[in-house]
Formats: structure tokens, sequence, C-alpha cells
């Protein structure tokens, strides 16, 4: 239950997406994926080569993944890196929020952060913390096939919520 | 969605939605348009005209301009000006790619004499300008050297040898806006731009070699003004912006003006891509002076850009530029927010007008145009899609209804999605190539996003603009071969 899809009915010059996962982590590496996607044809293409670390927050949830995607398009110009989530932990630096304990790698179970998830003010709170390895090489056209450049991650409609299904996502790019 | 019924016609062209229409609205909205193309707009055109007229500050109206189309925040095509002292300023107004715009740049070469070379000047120009995802340029600065390129603008690079002098007094705010603040830039931004100066990037940005076709001189009076004045002449058009620089500078205080802007001000919008601060205050100040930063960056992008085609003609033709013609005719920002002087219930105040997706346009004898066109009315260029054509119109007095903006572009109609799916972009550089227009580009899916029929007619664009009384049409100038992000 990890995945995202392209939505043609919004934002007509741009690129819209939906995406979702059990967790709060597993939606926040398949947006990263529909972010990357948009740029490069086949993800696959992207070997694991060199890692770069991010740190966010405290923060509220949606403005989180807003920072993780605004991060890959920033190294996508300043050190021409093409980039994948590779661990991911989103914790609460709130003490009275449940302990962080979600770190995973990439489609690992993802039993811990649900339990986060389950926590009924987590996505209002502005407490939240992002660790995050990013993992992937430098974008070479002979490599990778390249399509649009992206210029940002926009707020128009953009939202994170917990669903029936578990995380959900809806975000906007600007190309 | 709107329908036509909902709005009182105003004209032929000018659509109004009262302030009735939505909880919040300060001022009517304004749809520029003939009753087609209204009929045509998206949903979010309505829904984000109409947000951006609940603004704090708002003067007149929210207007949205032919070629509008549904964007983030301001629709594209959104103009809106502020109250200088009690208004806002919203990046959601200005766009993230800041001064995304057009330069022409004329020759006095014919088509006859290009068409033998055309493949080796678009290649040549291929090489030598950049483009497509995150491309790096060839100049190399510190970061240092950076922060103050983006200060002077293209006069930084005019300095530098990348280009004339009367380039400057061509290009709107000649190049460089002042009290641009490098101060107030993060390192984020100036880490992603710095290498970037002279790069195209990729999306809707392109450069063209276009003909001006005898048939397509639709004011000989003022085509002969703006240059043009051979049979079949020959003219480059491209389109870029201030690239990853002015991305991040506009991501910064987005989200910086989410943290004050209800805490701190006590101000809420319908859309959070809306996000704004008051124009007076530090926070407002700060963006402003970044703003300026990032139109001064993309300014001295297209310079070195327009000093590289002429690099590439020079090289092509064996003749030094100047021999070849190639004079800018003008150089327009599309994404910006300006302080300018308009009449507003009567009398001339100050205002902040944002520019989203749409063209300053001045009349004759504004005070701020280059002698050159005091007479005429200023240079407008507005860019149609790749396989359809430019326009390359004249601001009129009658502008002033609109703060002086008319459409930039022809709108797209399209989502890149769809038509990913119904075009291919080998086949259509094939297909493009049959018809004498030859094609490169950094990407064949990124190609097929920008096929002609993704966008608006754009001859029903520009008429309807000069219906409206806010510009006028004076060449219309067709593709020869195109370079794509």
């Amino acid at each position: 239950m990890v995945g995202y899809r392209y939505r043609d009915d919004i934002a007509t010059a741009d690129v819209a997406f939906e995406a979702w996962g059990e967790s709060l982590e597993a939606l926040f590496a398949a947006a990263a994926d529909a972010t990357v996607n948009v740029m490069v044809t086949d993800l696959e293409t992207i070997s694991p080569v060199v890692q770069r670390r991010m740190e966010a927050g405290p923060e509220t949830v949606d403005m989180l993944l807003f920072a993780l995607l605004q991060e890959l398009i920033f190294y996508k110009d300043a050190e021409q890196l093409l980039l994948r989530v590779g661990r991911i932990q989103i914790s609460s630096s709130d003490p009275l929020q449940p302990p962080p304990g979600s770190e995973r790698g990439r489609g690992e179970p993802a039993t811990r952060s649900r339990q986060l998830a389950t926590s009924p003010s987590f996505d209002q709170e502005d407490t939240l913390r992002l660790t995050a390895e990013l993992c992937g090489e430098p974008l070479n056209p002979a490599k990778h096939d390249l399509i649009v450049d992206l210029k940002a991650v926009t707020l128009h409609r953009f939202k994170v919520e917990h669903t029936a299904r578990g995380w959900e996502a809806l975000v906007v790019l600007d190309i | 969605m709107a329908t036509v019924k909902d709005f009182k016609k105003i004209s032929d062209t000018i659509w109004e939605l009262p302030p009735g229409y939505k909880v919040g609205m300060r001022v009517p909205a304004r749809i520029y348009a003939t009753q087609k193309l209204l009929e045509d707009m998206d949903a979010g055109v309505v829904e984000q005209v109409t947000n951006v007229a609940t603004l704090p500050g708002i003067v007149e109206y929210a207007f949205c301009m032919p070629d509008g189309h549904w964007g983030y925040g301001f629709p594209i095509g959104g103009v809106a000006a502020m109250d200088a002292k009690t208004g806002v300023i919203s990046p959601g107004g200005i766009g993230f790619d800041i001064n995304c715009g057009m330069r022409l740049v004329r020759t006095g070469l014919t088509h006859d004499e290009v068409k033998p070379h055309l493949r080796t000047l678009i290649d040549r120009l291929f090489a030598r300008v950049p483009a497509g995802v995150g491309s790096t340029g060839f100049i190399k600065l510190s970061q240092s050297e950076f922060r103050h390129a983006v200060e002077a603008g293209a006069r930084w690079a005019v300095k530098n040898g990348h280009g004339w002098e009367e380039d400057l007094e061509l290009t709107e705010d000649r190049g460089c806006i002042a009290g641009a603040d490098a101060t107030k830039v993060s390192s984020k931004a100036v880490e992603r731009g710095f290498k970037q100066i002279g790069t195209l990037g990729s999306g809707n940005h392109y450069l063209e070699i276009q003909v001006a076709k005898p048939e397509n001189v639709l004011d000989a009076d003022l085509a002969r003004a703006f240059g043009f004045t051979l049979p079949n002449q020959v003219a480059v058009m491209f389109h870029c912006g201030s690239r990853g620089f002015g991305h991040q500078v506009a991501t910064d205080y987005l989200q910086l003006f989410l943290k004050v802007m209800e805490k701190k001000y006590g101000l809420r919008t319908p859309d959070r891509e809306l996000a704004c601060a008051p124009f007076s205050s530090p926070e407002g100040r700060d963006y402003f002076a970044a703003m300026k930063c990032a139109i001064n960056m993309s300014f001295a992008n297209r310079q070195v850009i327009l000093h590289r085609i002429r690099e590439v003609f020079s090289d092509v033709f064996h003749k030094d530029p100047a021999d070849l013609g190639l004079h800018q005719v003008y150089d327009i920002a599309h994404n910006t927010a300006r302080l300018e002087r308009h009449l507003v219930g009567g009398s001339e105040q100050q205002v902040l007008v944002h520019r989203k997706g749409a063209t300053r346009a001045l009349g004759p004898g504004h005070p701020d145009l280059p002698d050159i066109y005091r007479a005429t009315g200023q240079p407008v260029i507005l860019g149609g899609s790749m396989e359809t054509g430019s326009y390359l119109l004249a601001g009129v007095t009658g502008g002033a209804q609109t703060f002086n903006s008319t459409a930039h572009g022809s709108g797209r109609t399209m989502s890149r999605t769809q038509a990913k799916k119904r075009f291919h972009g080998k086949k259509l550089q094939q297909d493009m190539e049959g018809r004498g227009i030859y094609v490169r580009t950094a990407s064949f899916a990124g190609l097929a996003e920008e096929a002609g029929p993704a966008y608006k007619n754009i001859d029903d664009v520009v008429a309807a603009t000069e219906q409206a009384g806010i510009s006028k049409r004076v060449v219309r100038l067709v593709p020869m071969g195109v370079v794509k992000g």
C-alpha cells in the first residue's frame, strides 16, 4: 500500500500528484519518488552512490513533507544530484507524544510508525522532526532519461492527512 | 465552476465577478477574454482570481489576462495592485520563477540567408545555452561574486563583457531593478543558483530562431520602429527566468510568511500558496529586496544568453555581431511585483503591482520607456507554443485600465501528463522538421509536453488583448528553429 499517481485535473501547467503509504515514513518516501519521477523516467536508473543527510523540524507534518521534497529539488540544482529516500525517521519532539522509533529502510514494515500515526493530534502538532538519508548519484543524461526540471513545491491544495488506508498527500509541483 | 452567466459582462472582452461572489472579496474580479476564451478557461482560474480579490490592500480589481489558466496562488495571467501603505506582498502573486521573462533580438538577416545555416546555428545554440534538468552554465563565479551579480543584474553581465551598453537601455528596469539586497537572500538560494547564469531551464522555456513573414507584419509602422524592416527578417526569441536561485528565494519567503502571517499579523488567506505579509513589515520588505535579487539574476541570465547568441551567429556567419544587426528589441519580465504609480479611484497613488504570468505594457509617452520607444509604446514579447508562433505587440494608452498589463503567452490548456500521452517527442520532432522547423531538445518527453495543441490559440489571445484595448499586435513571428529545455 505505497504508491503515487499523477493527477491530470489540477493545475494545468504544472504537475500534481497523490501519494500514499501505510506509515508516514512510507508516504514520505512515495512522495519523494513521485517528485523525482517528474524529472527522471526510470527511478531504478538512479544508483545509491552518494548520501546526503537532512534534518527538519520542529514542524507540522505537512511542512515536514514540504521540507523533504524541497531538499530533493535543492540538491538537483546545488549539486546536480538525483536522490531518493533511504532511511527516514519522523518523530515527535514533544515529550508527551509516544517515543520515536520508526527508523527503517525502504520497503521494511512500518509497524512502529503506525503507532505514531495513531496519535490523535499527530497531524496537527508542530513539534515533529524529520531525519532522513537521501541516496542517489549525480545526474547524467547518458544514464538517466531526463524529462522536465522542477522549480518548487507549491502549497496550492497541499495536504498530508491520516486516512483509513494510512497516510495520504496531495502535492502540486511547479514546472 | 462559475459559468458565463455568473459574470457581469462589462464589454465583449471584460467579464466581472462582484465582491458578493465569494466571502472575503474586497474588490471585484475581472477576467479579460472573449466569450470563447472565457468558456474554455479551467475552473481554477475563477477560484484563484477571486481568492486574489480577498488579499488585504488590493485596489480596483483582481485581474486575469486572456491567456489565464490554473496556477497556484494567483492564476497564471493574474494581475493585482496592492496599496503600498496598507497592502500585502505575496510570493504566490509573483511565482517561484521570479522574472521569468522574454527577450527578443532581431537580426539583419533574412530567412533565405539563415536557412542554409539553420541546423548549425541551432546545434551550436543548444550546446552554448545549456538547457534541461539541473543544467549549469559556462560562467564560473564564486558565491560572493554571484551575490554581487544578483544585485547588479544585466549591468553586471555587460560590465563583464557579456553584452553591449545599448542592451541595458532596452531591458525592463534597464536590466537592474533598484533596491536588490543580497543580504536578504539565503545561502541555499545562492548555492542553487550560482552556477546557473546563462542557462535556459526547462518546461516551457525555449530559445527560437523565428521569421517575420511579410503577411505577418500587422502594423508596418510599429514593426519598423521596433527594427523589423526587411521582408522575412529573422529574429531570436527566448524565454527563461531566475533558475534555481529565484525558485529558492520564493520558497524561503513562502515558508517565512506562513509562520508570521497569522501569528504576527493576523492575516488569513483562502489558499496557503497566497501566504503574504504586510508590504511595510520587516518580512515584507526583506522579501521585496530578495525578490529584486532574483529579478536581477534573471536579467543577468538573459543578458548572458543574448551574448551567446551573438557569439554563435558571429562564428557561423564569420562576421561581427554588430554587422549582423544583432540588436536587442526588448526584454520583459513576467513574474514580478513592482512599485508603480497608477490611478486608483481617480487619483494617482503608489501601488505594488503583482504580475504572475502577465506582462507590463506601457503605452506611448510613458516616462519609464526608453527614448527610442517613447512614441511607440513598449514592445511586448508574447511567447507562443513552439509549433504555432509568437507575437511582438505594443503597449497602448488604454492599458492603464489593467495597471498597464497584458497577456504573457498563449496559455496552457492541456495538462503535461495528457500531452505526454497524446504526443510522442521523437515523432513530434520529425513532424516539425517536415514542416521546416528544426528542433533540438534536452528531453523528448519534455518536448511532447510542449506540443502546440497543449496551448490555447495564440491568435485568439492576442486578438482579445487588442480588442480589450490593453495591447496592440505588431508582428507575428513563426519558428524556424527551436531549442527546448
